[in-house]
């Protein structure tokens, strides 16, 4: 037990002299670091735009109200394509996560030192690399549309759904399946009734989940031209026309709301 | 328990002599139905409204193989004096947005969980958070942009705002399920507020918060990729500038780069983490 002596009274404290030096260092290096990034931030920055913001900003808020509510009738085509593209990208993800997931899983994969990094390197890239940029990419090869947002979320959640699934799976209980292989099941059969009606609730909960997620991303996907409610805002912000972005900005903040409600009492109705 | 088992062999006679079928996900037919059938006629819906020109993705398909075999020789150097300057702008912003991030959502946190704070606190707290939430980075990006103009500072003030979102909420919820008794405990030797937060609360939530923080600063930096395609600094311009010059060895080199840095972040978060707890 760390103590200090004080006036010929032992008081108990947290540290060591030399674990609080320690610390102390660690925070001066840290506060250093945050330092120098404020720094090369201030550099950049052009300080009179800063001084000049709440005007800019007051200025922006008149312009924006009231949003224009009769723009509303031109939006039902690209909600239905942002959703189309949430749902179908998610569905394709799935179909492909599941493959990953059973490879890059411990107990199930087929070569621990072989197939398990390629699974792994594969999640992590897809996951790493986000769905904008995949869009960039996919639209200079494939050409601008709702086909290259539905490839931009597909490629973008096989990581994400593929990492909790594989965790789920390392997390199953080995008995049940000790006791299907046991009657002499093959090893498909093994797989279809000793492991997947234990993970099909996590793989429903991802699901749902990335779905969710899914519905906020593909909102403004349309910003680099991949199809989607955001190429409405991108119109509209590209010819200031804030009464028409403040719209758009609330019809995405009601997708988002309800798309979380339904996310929720999906996954309540499954837990 | 002799009961138990009437019922039990009960079920069982009206078992005997069938098949033994898998039990349905979703037990109620009409719903299961229901939603099947709704699913596959909403699929054929949406399949049938995506315009895909097949002619222009199978000419797209040569460039895309041109990009998959950029990877194998990407170009670090031809353009390294930009994609230096957007890395080094993206990690510049990534430090400073979690550092200001984490520090405004501990108060937040502490504010937004409902055993310590009092209503109209838990209020507030619980508005901003939902506010940050619901806001994509992106957007608040293109707002701060068109506010303080082009540059590293929208981006930070993008990341700080989203990171108080994220964390003070996870943050609130395990301050929730704390235990109490070990508050308790530290409250009944007289201790002040501070004192309070310091001894009985902070150890119970300080291993869980660094991880969280640890995890922020791997999305903040994920995000920060893209931020610049908007104009709020950061690598992401510069990978746009090279997809649009279909210089896909340069694009390759960024993309590899992004992906080696988040995997070093998530190697060193590992690290951090076993060690604190």
């Amino acid at each position: 037990m760390p103590v200090i002596e004080q006036n010929g009274i032992t008081l108990w404290r947290r540290r060591t002299t030399g674990a609080a030096l320690v610390r102390w260092f660690g925070w001066l290096l840290g506060v250093a670091v945050f330092v120098y990034c404020w720094q090369k931030i201030s550099a950049q920055t052009t300080w009179f735009f800063v001084q000049d913001a709440p005007r800019i900003a007051g200025d922006i808020w008149a312009r924006a109200t009231p949003p224009r509510w009769e723009y509303i009738t031109q939006l039902g085509k690209p909600i239905w394509d942002t959703l189309n593209i949430a749902t179908l990208g998610t569905l394709i993800a799935l179909l492909l996560a599941v493959p990953v997931a059973f490879l890059a899983a411990r107990n199930t994969t087929p070569s621990r030192f072989f197939v398990r990094p390629v699974a792994l390197l594969i999640i992590v890239s897809t996951r790493s690399i986000n769905s904008l940029i995949w869009a960039l990419l996919l639209i200079a090869i494939i050409g601008p549309g709702v086909f290259a947002g539905v490839v931009a979320i597909a490629i973008r959640s096989i990581g994400f759904c593929a990492k909790l699934l594989y965790e789920a799976i390392e997390e199953i209980d080995r008995t049940q399946v000790e006791a299907i292989t046991a009657t002499g099941a093959s090893r498909w059969q093994v797989m279809a009734y000793g492991i997947v009606p234990q993970i099909l609730p996590a793989f429903a909960g991802i699901a749902v989940f990335r779905w969710d997620i899914n519905i906020r991303e593909s909102t403004v996907l349309g910003l680099v031209g991949a199809g989607g409610i955001g190429l409405q805002l991108s119109a509209s912000l590209n010819v200031l026309a804030w009464p028409q972005v403040s719209l758009i900005l609330l019809v995405i903040l009601a997708a988002v709301v309800i798309s979380e409600w339904v996310s929720a009492k999906v996954r309540g109705a499954i837990i | 328990m002799s009961g138990a088992i009437g019922t039990g062999s009960g079920e069982l006679e009206a078992l005997l002599g069938r098949r033994w079928r898998k039990p349905a996900f979703i037990a109620n037919p009409l719903l299961r139905w229901g939603l099947g059938i709704g699913f596959v006629a909403y699929l054929i819906a949406a399949v049938l409204t995506i315009p895909v020109d097949w002619g222009r993705v199978y000419e797209g398909l040569d460039r895309g193989w041109q990009f998959v075999t950029a990877f194998a020789h990407p170009d670090f150097l031809s353009r390294g004096g930009d994609i230096w300057e957007g890395l080094l702008e993206s990690i510049v912003m990534t430090v400073a947005a979690s550092v200001v991030g984490i520090a405004i959502s501990i108060p937040i946190g502490l504010g937004a969980a409902r055993n310590i704070a009092p209503l109209p606190v838990y209020l507030v707290c619980r508005a901003i958070i939902a506010i940050s939430r619901a806001l994509q980075e992106i957007i608040v990006a293109i707002l701060l942009v068109a506010i303080f103009g082009f540059g590293p500072l929208a981006g930070f003030l993008t990341l700080s705002f989203a990171t108080i979102g994220f964390l003070s909420k996870l943050l609130a919820e395990e301050i929730e399920a704390m235990d109490r008794s070990q508050a308790e405990a530290v409250r009944a030797t007289g201790a002040k507020w501070m004192q309070w937060i310091n001894y009985g609360v902070q150890p119970q939530v300080i291993p869980r918060l660094v991880g969280l923080s640890m995890y922020r600063v791997d999305i903040n930096f994920r995000e920060s990729a893209i931020l610049g395609l908007v104009g709020a600094g950061g690598i992401g311009a510069t990978l746009n500038t090279a997809f649009d010059r279909y210089e896909y060895d340069t694009a390759a080199a960024i993309l590899i780069l992004i992906i080696a840095i988040v995997m070093g972040l998530e190697y060193l978060s590992g690290v951090i983490r076993a060690r604190v707890q």
